[in-house]
Parts: C-alpha cells; sequence; structure tokens
C-alpha cells in the first residue's frame, strides 16, 4: 500500500534533477561555489529547448515575417503566429488576436495609458492601484492623470502584506473608470484577490488591468475565468526570452482603442491625405517584432507544459515553505510579507544587517539573490525600511540549495545578532 | 610618503594571505569596517555625504599638528570597510603626500574583482573626495 502511494506521489511531483539537466546556465562555479540561483522573480533562467530554438530560427529561417513571398518568411510567419497560438492557448484568451506582443511587462502597461487611457480616460475621472505596485503599475499611471487632469487612488495593505479589501471597496465609486493591480507582488510575494476585485470593479464600470508579471510563472490565468480587460507580462519571467511581452485586451477595447506607435505593419493603408490603421493586433505592432524571441518563448510555453503549472507550484510552495520555516529559527531574520497566499517569495531582511552587505556575502557563498527596494519604493516607505533581501524560487531550484541559503544566513546573521 | 607605501604594502600582504577565496575577503573587508572609530550622529549630515557612491558615505576630516585626520561611516557593512582601507593609508598624512599618494594597492589586492565595476566608481569617488579635502587644506598652507 505504501509503495502505492509514493508511485502515486511521484507522478505528482517534479523530477527537479532532472529539469535542471536542462539548464545549463546552473551548471557552473561562482566565486568557488556551485551557483544557487534564487533571482527569479526578476528573471528566470532560460532552458535549452529555449536557447536551441534562438540558434535553430537564425541559422536555418530568419526571415521578416508577413507579406512575404518566400519560404523563409513564410516558416518564420508561421511560427510567429503559432506562438501567439499558443499564448492564447496558456491563458484562455478567447482569441490569438487579442493577444498583442510587446517587449515586456512595462511596454504592456504603457500602451494601455498611452492608448486606452488617453481616450478614455476624463478630467476628474480615478484609476485605482495599490500600494504594493511595481514602478511600471504606478508611473504610466501618474504621467496619464498629469496629462488628462484624472486621479489616481492608492488602496492600502496591512503589515503582512495583503491588501485592504474593505478599503478597496470604499475607494470605488462611479467615478472609478480603471483598477490596476498587480496578481502577485514582486516584492512580497502576495497573491491578491484578483477575481473578486475584478467582479467589483465592473460593477462600477470600471476597467480592469491585471499586471501578471509574477503571476503566469506559478498560478494557473485564465482570461476568461477572471474577466480582466487587460493582462500584461513578459517572457523572460517564463523561462523565455527577454525582450517579449504579452498585452491581452478584450477584443471590444483593443478595437475602440487608438494605435500606440506608428509605423510599418500597424497600417492597412497610408496616403499622405489619410491612412487607415490595420485590425488587431497589427494595429498595436508596429514594425519588425523581435522575432526570434518570440519563437524562442513557444518553447518556454512548451517547457512549463511538460512540466505541468500545477507541478511547478506545488514544488515551488514546498521551498517556499521550507525556506520560512527553517530561516524564522535563525536570530535577527525578520520577514517582510507573510500573506496567506503567496508565490514563491521570500522577501526579509537580517536585523542590523544592510540588505546589499546580506546579497554580497551570498553572492561570494555562490548564492544569487535580490537586494534593494525591488522597484516598489513606495512600498519600502510604507514599510519603513530602505530594501530588502529577495530570495524566489523557481521549478529547477532545490531543498539544498535553501539548506546552502540557509547556513549562510545563519554566519550572516551572527555578526551583528 | 614611504609611510603610506609601507601600509599599502602591508594590506597587499594580508590580502595575499586571504588568497582566492572571495567569501573569507569580504568578511574581513566587513570586519575592517567594524573596528573604524564611532562616527559623531551630529556629522551624519548631508552635507556631509560622498556623491558618487551607491551606499551613503559621510567622511570628514580635521587638522592636528599638520596632519589631516580622516573620519568616515557609511550605511553598508562593506562600504565602511573599504573605506577604512582608505583612512588606514590616507589618514594622518600631510596634505601633500595625501594629494601625490599613488594608491596601487587598490589593484594589487584585486578589488575591482571583489567589488564590481560599479563599487569601483564608489571607490573612486571616496578617492577624490580625500585628495580634495587634502587639496583644500594644502590652498590654506600656500596661502
Amino acid at each position: 500500500m505504501s509503495d502505492l502511494v509514493e508511485v502515486i506521489d511521484s507522478r505528482k511531483k517534479i523530477d527537479v534533477n532532472k529539469i535542471r539537466e536542462d539548464f545549463p546556465v546552473l551548471h557552473q562555479e561562482v566565486n568557488g561555489k556551485p551557483l544557487a540561483y534564487f533571482d527569479n522573480a526578476a528573471t528566470t533562467q532560460k532552458p535549452l529547448q529555449v536557447i536551441d530554438a534562438l540558434q535553430a530560427y537564425y541559422e536555418k529561417d530568419n526571415s521578416n515575417i508577413h507579406r512575404g513571398a518566400h519560404t523563409l518568411a513564410s516558416r518564420a510567419t508561421a511560427h510567429f503566429e503559432s506562438t501567439r497560438n499558443h499564448i492564447r492557448e496558456f491563458i484562455n484568451a478567447p482569441s490569438s488576436e487579442e493577444v498583442i506582443f510587446t517587449k515586456g511587462t512595462t511596454e504592456s502597461i504603457n500602451l494601455v495609458a498611452n492608448t486606452y487611457g488617453r481616450k478614455f480616460i476624463q478630467e476628474g475621472d480615478e484609476i485605482i492601484i495599490s500600494t504594493m505596485e511595481h514602478h511600471s503599475n504606478i508611473v504610466p499611471w501618474q504621467m496619464l492623470c498629469e496629462n488628462n487632469n484624472a486621479i489616481l487612488k492608492v488602496i492600502p495593505i496591512f503589515k503582512n502584506g495583503e491588501l485592504d479589501f474593505e478599503a478597496y471597496k470604499k475607494l470605488l465609486s462611479p467615478k472609478t473608470k480603471l483598477v490596476a493591480v498587480v496578481h502577485a507582488s514582486n516584492a512580497l510575494g502576495t497573491v491578491n484577490p484578483i477575481k473578486d476585485m475584478i467582479q467589483l470593479a465592473h460593477e462600477y464600470g470600471a476597467k480592469f488591468l491585471v499586471d501578471g508579471a509574477q503571476s503566469t510563472a506559478h498560478l494557473p490565468v485564465d482570461v476568461q475565468e477572471l474577466d480582466c480587460d487587460f493582462l500584461a507580462f513578459s517572457a523572460h519571467k517564463l523561462y523565455g526570452p527577454t525582450g517579449v511581452g504579452v498585452l491581452y485586451g478584450k477584443r471590444e477595447l483593443l478595437e475602440k482603442m487608438p494605435p500606440y506607435q506608428g509605423g510599418g505593419e500597424m497600417i492597412k493603408e497610408v496616403r499622405f491625405e489619410n491612412t487607415t490603421y490595420n485590425d488587431i493586433p497589427y494595429k498595436f505592432e508596429a514594425g519588425t517584432p523581435n522575432i526570434a524571441d518570440v519563437i524562442a518563448f513557444d518553447q518556454a510555453l512548451t517547457f512549463i507544459k511538460d512540466c505541468g503549472k500545477d507541478k511547478i507550484h506545488a514544488h515551488e510552495s514546498q521551498l517556499l515553505a521550507y525556506a520560512f520555516d527553517k530561516c524564522a529559527t535563525i536570530k535577527g531574520f525578520e520577514p517582510i510579507g507573510t500573506a496567506d497566499e503567496k508565490v514563491s517569495v521570500m522577501s526579509f531582511n537580517i536585523k542590523n544587517t544592510h540588505p546589499f552587505d546580506v546579497g554580497i556575502m551570498l553572492d561570494a557563498s555562490g548564492i544569487a539573490v535580490r537586494t534593494g527596494h525591488h522597484c516598489t519604493q513606495p512600498l519600502m516607505d510604507w514599510y519603513g525600511i530602505e530594501g530588502t533581501v529577495r530570495a524566489s524560487f523557481a521549478v529547477y531550484n532545490t531543498v539544498e540549495e535553501i539548506d546552502r541559503l540557509y547556513n549562510s544566513l545563519v554566519r550572516i546573521a551572527k555578526r551583528k545578532n | 610618503m614611504e609611510d603610506i607605501n609601507a601600509i599599502q604594502d602591508e594590506i597587499i600582504g594580508e590580502f595575499e594571505i586571504l588568497g582566492d577565496d572571495k567569501e573569507s575577503t569580504i568578511y574581513y573587508i566587513m570586519e575592517l569596517g567594524d573596528q573604524l572609530p564611532d562616527f559623531p550622529e551630529t556629522e551624519r549630515k548631508e552635507d556631509n555625504i560622498i556623491k558618487g557612491c551607491q551606499s551613503k558615505v559621510w567622511l570628514i576630516t580635521n587638522l592636528q599638528d599638520g596632519k589631516i585626520q580622516f573620519l568616515a561611516d557609511s550605511n553598508t557593512a562593506i562600504t565602511k570597510g573599504l573605506i577604512s582601507l582608505l583612512i588606514r593609508v590616507l589618514s594622518g598624512r600631510k596634505a601633500k603626500d595625501i594629494m601625490n599618494a599613488d594608491l596601487y594597492f587598490i589593484e594589487k589586492i584585486g578589488m575591482g574583482n571583489i567589488i564590481g565595476s560599479q563599487r569601483s566608481n564608489g571607490l573612486a569617488a571616496m578617492i577624490k573626495q580625500m585628495k580634495m579635502f587634502a587639496l583644500a587644506y594644502q590652498s590654506k598652507i600656500d596661502a
């Protein structure tokens, strides 16, 4: 009986050692120690499948996409558009025309602010964000508010890093035209109750943008189930290449929105007297896109699918719980962000020690973490801290690596505690 | 000047013992910072911050018997350690010697590899500021 349980358990689990074989970058020494890479919330490492796809594209298929009469152009176009369709599947969008390629989450958000925002946000209208937003989900809205004389409102949070839902309810009013909130916080790991938030916003007729930069790699994100109006995320946090982002938008909104940038691809006909614009998604994709990286991203999506998102989530949750339990015993360990629902982010400080010093001491032990304000300065101000140390876990991280992190932190904490 | 170079050679010798072990080197630099004398709370102000460093570095000076004494502090232990090395070499020297000092120990101990390029810029800013103080004192003496 116990054997059977073990077999079933192993089917649910990820074979980390096998997965690690696909990531060449992990197999190196840093400062004389094996690399333990815990900076996954900044960017994940890339599996061989992605690296090979990049090389194969340049070796065999390199060509500009769309409108080409030759075979290479057709091949490149087919691969490019096939990735778009796989992204549609990945987020369960109704159609691939609602999937727009950008260069990252930041550009996706800026696109919405500069098109939907500029046209539909009027003087006195209100935009709601939260205290835990990344600068890329704050500054574009500040710029829009300044330009259109609109008002920015901020949802407060609790000490444990959870959003104050009751306060959110009170901020909503008929004046609210847009809510832009992060699904999972990059600095704290908090997962926000985004589905309920979207439903409430819609009751007031407001549109809802989800910043999915940190959630798409860890949680199921189904845009139809969530009923979000926009979703922004980046390929490079999903084991894909840098320089590729996605904006999902509901068709009726995308069609009403003016173009973002002018140029090739985004037009139907150009006359000096009058230019007509292309249909979605191309209306928002001026110029030659990042073809190679988009095509290679397809392999990252396949990698995630093969691993199984539920298994990835289970593995990362186990690592997070293990890391927190272990580190909580260290004298001077101060966790920042202890919400019930979290992605695999462990943000913390060591008492009497600057986060940068912790980072540099961990680096000397071959352990890569991020230190600083994590592009969430208002959040750090709210906590009254300069920054944190952030260890963020991915599918290829191991319990042994966390043991090394713990051992190094014990030594670091002892210096001043 | 001989004193300055003797201290530099001493530091080079200490770092040679540490060898390539980055962990020991980093911890050692931080320990050196811990040994700096306490920095006066009243001097921890904006005017005394060295510009161009990623970390906050406060630096003040005074002249004793024609020699410049440096006092410094930083909000990060690694930077405090680095500045403690500079203080060990340059504090208690004549203005002219500080201005003319060739700080070869920085390259010899492989500081660039230890702290990275961004921190190296900060270290250069610290040295520049210390030499500027020396220049200012020297101008006073010459006047």
